[in-house]
């Protein structure tokens, strides 16, 4: 952990003194401090290492349920054929006059299905899925992508460790070292 | 091919090129004939003389206003091309009317919208904004506190990645200039540096990202380079003058100089400092450029040199053979723009614009240069280059690099034919 005196202002003016000459820099200091309850609540971002993702889990025949009711309007039976993003299929199009690009055969992260299905879906009513339910969903369309059993099960271990099809198919224009496997 | 030389001797010694382009000092040197004028809807205007003493002479005028609109004359300036994912009214787009508008400001009721998930509706008195992450002290910031720091007022545009994707379809769509590349605006932006919330936050020196967070119904996420986010990122107020509309993320949105607009996320709640990117949705699956080999590039942020003549385009009518003013915008999120040149003969012979003062950096540029039109065809151009010395690329150029499956960052040469009837018509040529 970092001392509040380790990071920060004290550093800032440090490096800042340098090319700034002898000006006393002063800022306002208006912000209340967070507490880590508060922070807990708001923070609902999942690294592609899995760091932030929450207790629970589910299966895909679990998520089919879910989606049956809540996603299968917009997405089409299975993910795919709705009037809105299909989610399944498209494996060897992308270099095709016609890619399809879906969670199997584009998204690079498995922790980003999580991610956005929790915090965007369903469209109309965002954040009412719990995150058991989230997991369900997001290992019935991984599984309906081939890329995990049908008895697979969907948690805060299991989830960051599955490998993308196309992970290895972007290159990274700003330079970003991954650090995970 | 005919040369420079002898297409200014066959036509004007104020020949800038070919084909009837003139030097861009020809109308401040009061050397020009009246200019030929642009019809942007169906004809209304009356052959007949004024009245002497209009009507509006004779009587009082409408009453004092709390909030002014545009004349009810020019109701059919709107956003244009309004589209939002089936079932949906508020995920997609709608764009701004190039070709009606002029100077570098567009009006804040005409900026485009790109939203997600709607527009959200946000009391400012209960929005906050939280740091956290790798910082020595986590804060959350109320919207009134925020407005007590001290604020920067800049001219930026804004442009969304996918603006002007159509242009890589295989037949130039027949659109408006505003409906094909509208997914451009610029305003005066104020408010507070995220480089120093940051730094009273304490941000670990190890941290390379932020994640930034909005409050819509998407929550909007994108990941930031801490370098980008300590350099000239800004938390936005104020649109223009008066706080942000509700469609340009009121109470406060990021504000990312030259980047691709969805990085500027709107309705910004949460900025968390991180060791690595977050890999969000609309940083993977979206916004990522497909290559012709199957390939993606990631993290494309700033958005390339690009211009377009926004007159004549489609959507205006040009009205008879004489002189005219070509004008037209460029930027780029690399710096200011250096110049700008036109062509009027499909690209055999270009000359100079006159840039319109401010040149900004990462802001639009307004561009013009006088053109005698002859009334015969005409394939209208212009070619921007930054001061970074990138200059546009002609589509075949760009597709040839790309391929024509990215959907982001289209910034072509765009080409405009000039009928002779006075149609504008987008080719590719």
């Amino acid at each position: 952990m970092f001392t509040r005196r380790a990071f920060g202002l004290a550093g800032f003016v440090l490096s800042v003194a340098g090319c700034a000459g002898s000006t006393t820099r002063e800022t306002p200091n208006l912000g209340r401090p967070a507490t880590q309850a508060e922070i807990a609540g708001w923070d609902i971002s999942i690294a592609p290492d899995g760091r932030g993702l929450p207790p629970g889990s589910g299966t895909p025949s679990q998520g089919a349920l879910v989606y049956t009711q809540k996603c299968q309007a917009c997405h089409g039976e299975k993910g795919v054929g709705g009037p809105n993003d299909r989610l399944v299929g498209g494996q060897g199009t992308l270099a095709s006059k016609t890619p399809v690009r879906t969670i199997g055969s584009y998204w690079p992260y498995s922790t980003t299905v999580f991610d956005y299905v929790r915090r965007a879906m369903p469209f109309a009513q965002p954040h009412s899925l719990s995150d058991s339910e989230v997991y369900a969903v997001t290992a019935y369309l991984l599984s309906l992508n081939g890329i995990i059993g049908e008895q697979d099960v969907m948690n805060a271990e299991t989830l960051p460790k599955v490998k993308m099809p196309n992970r290895d198919n972007f290159i990274l224009i700003h330079p970003w070292k991954p650090k995970t496997p | 091919m005919r040369s420079r030389r002898d297409d200014r001797r066959d036509n004007d010694a104020n020949a800038a090129a070919g084909n009837g382009l003139l030097d861009r000092r020809v109308f401040l040197k009061g050397g020009a004939a009246a200019a030929g004028a642009f019809m942007a809807f169906a004809g209304s205007e009356s052959a007949a003389a004024p009245p002497e003493i209009p009507p509006g002479m004779t009587m009082a005028g409408a009453p004092l206003s709390p909030y002014g609109s545009p004349a009810g004359f020019e109701r059919e300036v709107t956003r244009t091309l309004i589209r939002s994912q089936p079932g949906t009214t508020g995920a997609g787009a709608s764009r701004t009317p190039l070709e009606v508008l002029e100077g570098i400001i567009t009006p804040s009721g005409l900026h485009f919208e790109r939203h997600h998930n709607g527009v959200p509706t946000i009391d400012p008195a209960q929005h906050q904004l939280l740091i956290h992450g790798m910082v020595a002290r986590p804060l959350i910031f109320t919207m009134a506190t925020l407005a007590r720091y001290p604020m920067e007022s800049r001219i930026h545009f804004l442009e969304c990645s996918g603006n002007s994707q159509l242009m890589y379809q295989p037949t130039p769509p027949t659109l408006t200039c505003g409906q094909t590349h509208g997914l451009v605006s610029c305003s005066e932006w104020t408010g507070v540096s995220l480089r120093l919330l940051l730094q009273e936050a304490g941000a670990d020196p190890r941290a390379d990202w932020i994640l930034a967070e909005g409050a819509d119904g998407a929550a909007m996420s994108r990941s930031v380079p801490m370098a980008k986010a300590k350099d000239d990122a800004l938390l936005a107020l104020y649109q223009n003058g008066e706080r942000l509309r509700p469609e340009n993320g009121y109470p406060v949105r990021l504000f990312l100089p030259g980047y691709e607009g969805n990085m500027s996320v709107k309705w910004l709640r949460r900025i968390k400092v991180t060791d690595t990117p977050t890999m969000t949705k609309d940083e993977t699956s979206k916004y990522t450029d497909l290559q012709a080999d199957g390939k993606s590039l990631m993290f494309t942020y700033p958005m390339e040199v690009k211009s377009i003549v926004t007159r004549p385009a489609p959507g205006l009518k040009m009205t008879g053979p004489g002189l005219y003013e070509v004008s037209g915008i460029a930027w780029s999120g690399r710096g200011k723009i250096r110049k700008v040149e036109v062509s009027a003969d499909g690209g055999q012979t270009w000359g100079e614009a006159a840039l319109s003062a401010p040149v900004l950096a990462y802001a639009l540029t307004r561009f013009r240069i006088p053109w005698k039109w002859n009334g015969a065809p005409a394939v209208l151009k212009s070619r921007a280059t930054d001061e970074a010395g990138r200059v546009q690329p002609t589509r075949d150029e760009l597709i040839a690099q790309h391929g024509a499956n990215v959907l982001y960052h289209y910034h072509a040469i765009q080409a405009w034919r000039v009928e002779s009837s006075g149609e504008v018509k987008n080719v590719y040529a």
